[in-house]
Parts: C-alpha cells; sequence; structure tokens
C-alpha cells in the first residue's frame, strides 16, 4: 500500500540549533506508527513538520501526493481543520466552553449547525466513555477526562491522520492506558493513521511499529528475528 | 515462583483434586509455562508430607488422581508468612543487556545500536501482551502489565545509559580535542 503521509529528508533550525537533520516517516492509512527517542531528538519538530504547522527549510511532506509547500497558508489550515487531528499533552481544550462545545468546536468551525455537530460530539463523548462531562467546563474534569475530551475532539471530523504528542503525558498508568486503548481502537475503527510521538515503551506497544529519532535523523529498525 | 505456596493459595478456595488444581494454575499464573502433571503430584505429594494438605476425600472414577485435597491449618499459616515474606529485590544488572552495552562501549561499537535492536524486540513482545491484555480478563491483564513494566524498565534503563555513553563521548572529545 502506498503512502498517506511521506515526509523526506527533513531539515528545521531554530537558529544555529539543527532539530531536523536528515529526518523521514512514511505513514500508511490505517496504521499506528510510535515516534520514539529522547527528549530533544527532534521528534516533535518532525511531527509539527508532518501536520503543516512548522515547514521544514528542506525536504518535502507529501499528503495524499500532494506537497504540503505547494499549498497557500490558508489552504494549509484547511487541510489540518479537515483531514488532520490533534492530541497534545495538555492545555488544548478552550476553557471557557463545555466539553461538549469543544468537541463540537471543529465540526462548526467547518461550517456545521449547531445541533448537527453537537449531536455528533455527543456521540464521540459516548465512545469515549465522558459523556458524564459534557456540561462541564475542561477545568472541572479529571485529567484522564480531560484527554478523552481531547480526543473525541481530534476525531469528531473524521480525520485520515491523528497527530498525538505525548498524548498520555500527563496522566497516570491506568488514565494512560485507557486513553491510549480508546485512541487506537476509534483511529482503527475508522481507518486513520495515527502519528504518535512518545518516549514511554508501554505506550509505542500500542503501536504497528516504530521509528526512532535521534539527533535529528530518523530510523526505522527492522526487529531481528 | 514457588510452585508449592501457589498451590496452597488456590486451595484456600476450598478442596480440589490434582487436575483442578493444575488447571486453575495454568489459567492464572502458567501462560508461558503451564505445569506438568508430574510436578503437581510431586509437590502434592511432598505438601502432604508436610502435614499442609490432607486428603479430602475421594471422588468416584478411576485412577489416584480423582483423590482431592485439602489446605490443613498449618498449610494457611504457611500461604501466610509466604505472602508475607518480601521477595528479594533482584539486582539485573549482571544480565546480558548489561554486559552487552559495556562490552559494545569497551569495543568502540554504538551503544545506541544495541539498545535500537534491543528496543524493537522488546516492543514487538510488548505489542503481543498489550494485544493479549486488551482481549483477557483481570488474571490476564495483571500478568501482562507486569511483564510490560518489567520490559520498560530495560529499556528505561538501555536508554538512560545510551544517553549517558553520547554525553561521556562528547566529554571525552572535548578533553582531547
Amino acid at each position: 500500500m502506498s503512502a498517506l503521509l511521506e515526509a523526506t529528508d527533513l531539515r528545521k533550525s531554530f537558529g544555529p540549533t539543527p532539530a531536523l537533520d536528515g529526518a523521514g516517516l512514511s505513514v500508511r492509512a490505517g496504521e499506528v506508527v510510535a515516534v520514539m527517542g529522547p527528549s530533544g531528538s527532534g521528534k516533535s519538530t518532525l511531527l509539527h513538520c508532518m501536520a503543516g504547522i512548522l515547514t521544514p527549510d528542506s525536504g518535502v511532506v507529501r499528503y495524499r501526493d500532494v506537497e504540503l509547500s505547494s499549498l497557500a497558508d490558508g489552504e494549509r489550515s484547511e487541510l489540518r481543520r479537515t483531514d488532520f487531528g490533534f492530541v497534545f499533552q495538555f492545555g488544548q481544550l478552550v476553557p471557557e466552553l463545555s466539553c461538549l462545545e469543544n468537541v463540537a468546536l471543529p465540526l462548526r468551525l467547518g461550517g456545521t449547525k449547531r445541533r448537527e455537530a453537537e449531536a455528533r460530539a455527543k456521540d464521540w463523548l459516548d465512545r469515549l466513555e465522558v459523556s458524564d462531562v459534557a456540561d462541564k467546563r475542561p477545568g472541572e474534569t479529571s485529567g484522564g477526562q480531560g484527554q478523552r475530551v481531547a480526543v473525541a475532539r481530534a476525531l469528531v471530523t473524521g480525520p485520515r491522520v491523528v497527530f498525538a504528542d505525548e498524548p498520555t503525558g500527563a496522566l497516570d498508568s491506568l488514565n494512560g492506558e485507557r486513553v491510549m486503548q480508546l485512541l487506537t481502537t476509534a483511529a482503527r475503527e475508522t481507518n486513520a493513521a495515527v502519528v504518535l510521538v512518545t518516549h514511554e515503551a508501554r505506550v509505542a506497544a500500542y503501536s504497528d511499529r516504530e521509528v526512532v529519532v535521534r539527533d535529528g535523523r530518523s530510523r526505522e529498525v527492522e526487529p531481528v528475528r | 515462583m514457588s510452585i508449592g505456596h501457589t498451590l496452597l493459595g488456590l486451595l484456600e478456595k476450598g478442596p480440589r483434586h490434582g487436575y483442578d488444581l493444575k488447571k486453575a494454575y495454568d489459567e492464572r499464573f502458567g501462560q508461558d509455562r503451564p505445569l506438568h502433571y508430574g510436578q503437581v503430584y510431586t509437590t502434592l505429594s511432598r505438601l502432604l508430607r508436610n502435614g499442609l494438605v490432607e486428603e479430602a476425600g475421594v471422588e468416584a472414577g478411576e485412577g489416584p488422581e480423582r483423590k482431592r485435597y485439602a489446605i490443613t491449618d498449618a498449610g494457611v499459616t504457611d500461604v501466610e508468612s509466604w505472602l508475607g515474606t518480601p521477595e528479594k529485590p533482584e539486582p539485573y544488572l549482571q544480565n546480558t543487556l548489561y554486559a552487552k552495552v559495556v562490552l559494545a562501549l569497551l569495543s568502540g561499537r554504538s551503544a545506541d545500536e544495541v539498545l535500537d535492536v534491543q528496543r524493537s524486540a522488546h516492543l514487538r513482545t510488548m505489542r503481543e501482551l498489550t494485544r493479549r491484555k486488551a482481549a483477557g480478563d483481570l488474571a490476564d491483564q495483571l500478568i501482562c502489565d507486569h511483564a510490560l513494566f518489567h520490559l520498560e524498565a530495560d529499556l528505561r534503563w538501555l536508554e538512560l545509559t545510551a544517553a549517558r555513553l553520547g554525553q561521556l563521548s562528547a566529554q571525552l572529545s572535548a578533553v582531547t580535542r
């Protein structure tokens, strides 16, 4: 199967410090790929470049055979809203909105009517087993509940790629595990690919394969049988 | 693992015959290494000799394996004392992973290489355990978690070591420059 999203020979520097030094990654539809490596290795920068949040200094990111750098800023934003979903470690929900409104937000921004957007949001809150916090604000939920709401919001638009950067980083083992289970199950059911940045092996164990980033370069290790 | 104590613990729920005990043991603790019948009966006769179990009647049927065993008061005390005694925290420092990393370092090879290959093998096992956990009951989940945390600990040690080695070689090259 050909790649859904593919990054080749990415280079990106912040000032004099190279964050990416020839990194690449290829992701097929429906697979969960763990991006591992020590802190500061460039794994989050790789994710941000692949998601079109950052523009690499050189190298190519192709999504469904379209080069992200060939798109105008507005087109890239549109793509992120319609085709990509994002889950970060924390701080991603709008504190003034209820959890239901937070999940409905990406649909509302895309022009879906409130009623329909909230019905779909409610459905995703159910799937993530947090329908009981629908009317609460994010600040009134536990870390585990908040993160499930964030996963619901990432998946509500039916993205083809979900970018998850340390999605369980702020959770205890039990909640982290539940979030990973729900995230990967939902992604596999909808045939979405997941790019999962993590430094935790137990989290990476939910992936289909792993890529290691070290000193800005990525490496796929073939298991020795 | 102490098979004797485990069988005693299983008998606390009520008398069972050997085959039943083996099944109960295999379901909970024997995913990778089920007990042989021989082990069960040797263990039971030792427990019987030491007064930790007693015979509790024979079920209708052929052969000696239909004998039922019950735990005695001394057996219960023995289980309690076993549960109350901590296991010796194993120092894993002598294990093969340690030897490989040290040898890689001493021979000027890349410790990162050892780490990456080992991580890949560890993750393959961890994926299997994660899948088994998702499909299993509580006992499965507990035993898989135990294995997962141990494998993760190995990897964290390897990663820390690789990071330290990187630092060390940077320091060395700065000194010799």
